[in-house]
């Protein structure tokens, strides 16, 4: 098979690192070839985060580059519209619309483009846009919207949900087991 | 057993494996997680030194009583380390030692985009360069073996898409090396002159056996392609990039050990295609290493010396077609890493800004503090720098400058390398105003503790520097600590010191508001009554404060209840 990417973005500090271990865990469980791609240090400090997560028979590089993506999971919502450039021609975002406004945007020197996702759909984007930030509260932590992107996720996969909570049960600590199992359920159904 | 493990974890799993028995760092993004993930592993002593330099001399003790060591560091690390590998060059080991240190092509986390390569060519020593996490716990094991054959320390190359990359790693045992009786061996170990003499020799016939070593070596391999019309040499990431766009269609010759260069694999493979081009991040040195071979060869004049590759990189640089993409209208507004919500550090900051003072900074988190809307910072240049600088900035402005100029350093870069400077300051004596930000970790790295927490590296108490004393006994009689939540006591402090007519230092003191114990108070709220929307609470450049509708707002999922904002709102319109 030829290699599929998907691409996690967000802020620093939202969560996307336990959002990326859960999908590397699943697919290197599934049987498929491996690699997760982070970024550590700097720009965990409220920045632009980016994660890439790769897996077919035989990975090499561990990026993602422009038009490869087939999908984008953007915890935020202009950062799915940051790195929409690397998603591939019919290729999926599945959006938290959590407006987190930038430093820029805070002082006043740049405007939030509130638009940025009509902008994209009206390009042909596939953009599946999720409340994920109000489900995660509504499963008992506003820190579990990492594993309800991951339940929205999980509809466009081939991998059975039960395999999906399996790898939720190994990798969360044992007392957020069932908020997040809770978050996954909420992302999966909506 | 097969484990996705990141680049870091595989190389500390490689130290396990190897039977190293010490690891001594200074933590440094990407190379900080080799001997956080060590530290797990029982069988091996690991510890956070104070800096680099030292670092290496522990691993270098280890070495010479006979066990395997090892030091890991990030690219600007090995410049403080660099005494001390010179000339273990010359001494070689005694137990193996392998020497991490992580590049970070594209700075995501750096200061300058230096390539290390240079120091294995300089230092004349192997550096094996892994290009996945497989090789980089592979390599470690193969470099304990070259260490202990040839006689040399070893430099393990990682780079950030090595080092914070996973894939799946196989897990092997642990195999035991017994430390032999201790035996003195001053000829190999004195490095005064006479001995150094006959060491010299000794170095240069290591290299000529290594290069020997590297025409056999698994560590390098060709690839076979289907065509012959180009060829490529590469090493690390770089083969990873050249394989995902040509799959097994070109030959490839693959570097693991990028010094010393082999010369016949490289002419042979050069012999069997027509073109032959190398691919590498940053400076070109397999190139001039082909220049010096009189190997024709395509590559700086193709491939950037700056920042990262990927695939899209070859694919330009070789015409080939890119893949379709998308991008929106409208502008992204960028999103720079800032200071969070209730960080100490911010409140410092603004009292600097608001007086106009200059601020020499220094490596950590608090060099966010030069980032809009504060612009509080007015140079960092490397780890303990703006201590000695701002003691030249201050000779040479004189008592004008004194008065209106101090130096920002954390706590972990102070005893890293801030402290000599400090000396400087006492000893050559310049009115200087020193400003410790402590915030009771290394925070910019992700939280590793250091000499003045308290607690090792394994979170057991340990011997904590008493800031205060150590500054008294360098020879600083005027030392005050200061809540850098408190602005009063902020300016109050900063005014006074800067007026003093002797060398002083401020600690601002508070912990990381990120630290698990650290609890945060009940988030403030605006009273919209109250509130006229003139944006002083906005001078902060706090995450969570931001203007809709012309009045300020708080977000209460980031607000910490700092209470930083409030003492600057003039209507009292911030509420607990």
């Amino acid at each position: 098979m030829e290699t599929k990417n998907v691409m996690i973005v967000g802020v620093g500090g939202q969560g996307s690192l336990l959002a990326s271990k859960l999908l590397g865990f699943l697919l290197t469980e599934e049987g498929y070839d491996v690699k997760v791609s982070e970024v550590h240090g700097m720009s965990q400090r409220g920045g632009s985060v980016v994660t890439y997560v790769r897996f077919g028979e035989k990975v090499y590089s561990p990026v993602v580059s422009a038009g490869e993506a087939d999908f984008i999971v953007s915890f935020e919502k202009i950062e799915a519209a940051r790195y929409a450039n690397c998603l591939k021609d019919g290729g999926k975002i599945v959006v938290n619309i959590q407006q987190i406004d930038p430093m820029p945007v805070i002082t006043g020197a740049a405007e939030y483009p509130e638009n940025v996702l009509e902008e994209l759909k009206a390009k042909g984007v596939f953009v599946d846009e999720i409340d994920a930030l109000s489900l995660a509260t509504d499963a008992g932590s506003a820190k579990a919207v990492n594993i309800v992107l991951m339940g929205r996720l999980a509809k466009y996969f081939d991998i059975a949900k039960e395999k999906w909570i399996a790898a939720i049960e190994k990798l969360v600590k044992p007392q957020f087991v069932e908020i997040n199992k809770k978050a996954f359920e909420l992302g999966y159904s909506m | 057993m097969k484990k996705m493990m990141l680049g870091n974890e595989a190389a500390a799993r490689g130290l396990y494996e190897a039977g190293v028995r010490v690891v001594s760092s200074y933590p440094g993004t990407p190379s900080t997680e080799i001997t956080e993930y060590a530290a797990k592993y029982d069988e091996m002593y690991c510890e956070w030194a104070p800096n680099e330099k030292v670092a290496t001399e522990v691993a270098f003790g280890a070495s010479l009583r006979g066990a395997r060591s090892a030091c890991a560091m990030k690219h600007v690390g090995l410049n403080v380390a660099a005494d001390p590998l010179f000339t273990l060059s010359y001494t070689g080991v005694n137990g193996g030692m392998v020497l991490f240190v992580a590049d970070d092509p594209a700075m995501h986390s750096s200061q300058n985009e230096q390539d290390s390569r240079h120091y294995a060519i300089a230092a004349k020593v192997p550096m094996l360069e892994p290009a996945d996490s497989v090789e980089a716990k592979d390599f470690v094991k193969e470099a304990y073996e070259i260490s202990e054959k040839f006689d040399t320390p070893v430099i393990v190359r990682m780079c950030t898409r090595i080092a914070h990359c996973q894939n799946a790693v196989e897990l092997e045992d642990r195999k035991e090396i017994p430390v032999p009786e201790y035996q003195k061996n001053p000829q190999k170990y004195i490095m005064a002159p006479a001995n150094a003499i006959r060491r010299h020799p000794f170095v240069e016939e290591r290299t000529r056996k290594l290069v020997e070593f590297g025409e056999t070596s698994p560590l390098n391999r060709v690839e076979k392609g289907t065509s012959s019309e180009k060829g490529i040499i590469c090493a690390g990431t770089c083969y990873q990039y050249v394989k995902e766009v040509f799959g097994d269609t070109v030959p490839v010759l693959k570097l693991g050990l990028v010094n010393p260069l082999p010369e016949k694999l490289i002419r042979d493979f050069a012999a069997s295609v027509d073109k032959v081009y190398v691919i590498e991040e940053l400076d070109g040195i397999i190139e001039q290493h082909l220049n010096k071979l009189g190997v024709p060869c395509v590559g700086k004049e193709l491939f950037p010396l700056i920042g990262e590759f990927n695939q899209a990189t070859i694919r330009a640089a070789f015409g080939i077609a890119q893949p379709k993409s998308v991008t929106a209208d409208s502008e992204i507004p960028v999103r720079p890493p800032v200071m969070c919500a209730g960080c100490p550090h911010r409140g410092l900051f603004y009292t600097l800004a608001k007086n106009k003072i200059t601020a020499l900074g220094d490596i950590g988190c608090y060099t966010l503090g030069s980032a809009a809307p504060l612009f509080a910072l007015d140079s960092t240049l490397c780890m303990g720098a703006s201590i000695s600088g701002l003691h030249g900035f201050n000779k040479v402005g004189g008592a004008e400058s004194e008065k209106k100029t101090v130096c920002v350093i954390g706590d972990s870069t102070f005893m890293h390398s801030g402290m000599t400077g400090l000396v400087d300051i006492a000893y050559n004596g310049s009115n200087s105003t020193v400003i410790i930000v402590d915030n009771s970790i290394t925070g910019m790295t992700g939280h590793q503790q250091n000499p003045t927490t308290g607690y090792n590296i394994k979170g057991d108490p340990a011997a904590a520097v008493n800031l205060e004393e150590l500054c008294h006994a360098i020879g600083i009689k005027r030392v005050r600590v200061v809540d850098p939540y408190d602005l009063k006591q902020c300016e109050d402090a900063i005014k006074e010191e800067l007026a003093a007519e002797e060398p002083s230092v401020i600690i601002s003191r508070r912990p990381c508001m990120l630290l698990k114990y650290v609890k945060p108070k009940p988030a403030l709220k605006i009273n919209p009554d109250k509130c006229v929307g003139c944006k002083m609470c906005m001078k902060l450049g706090c995450p969570a404060i931001s203007i809709k509708e012309k009045k300020a707002v708080i977000d209460a999922t980031q607000c910490v209840g700092c209470a930083v904002c409030e003492q600057l709102c003039k209507t009292n319109a911030i509420e607990a």
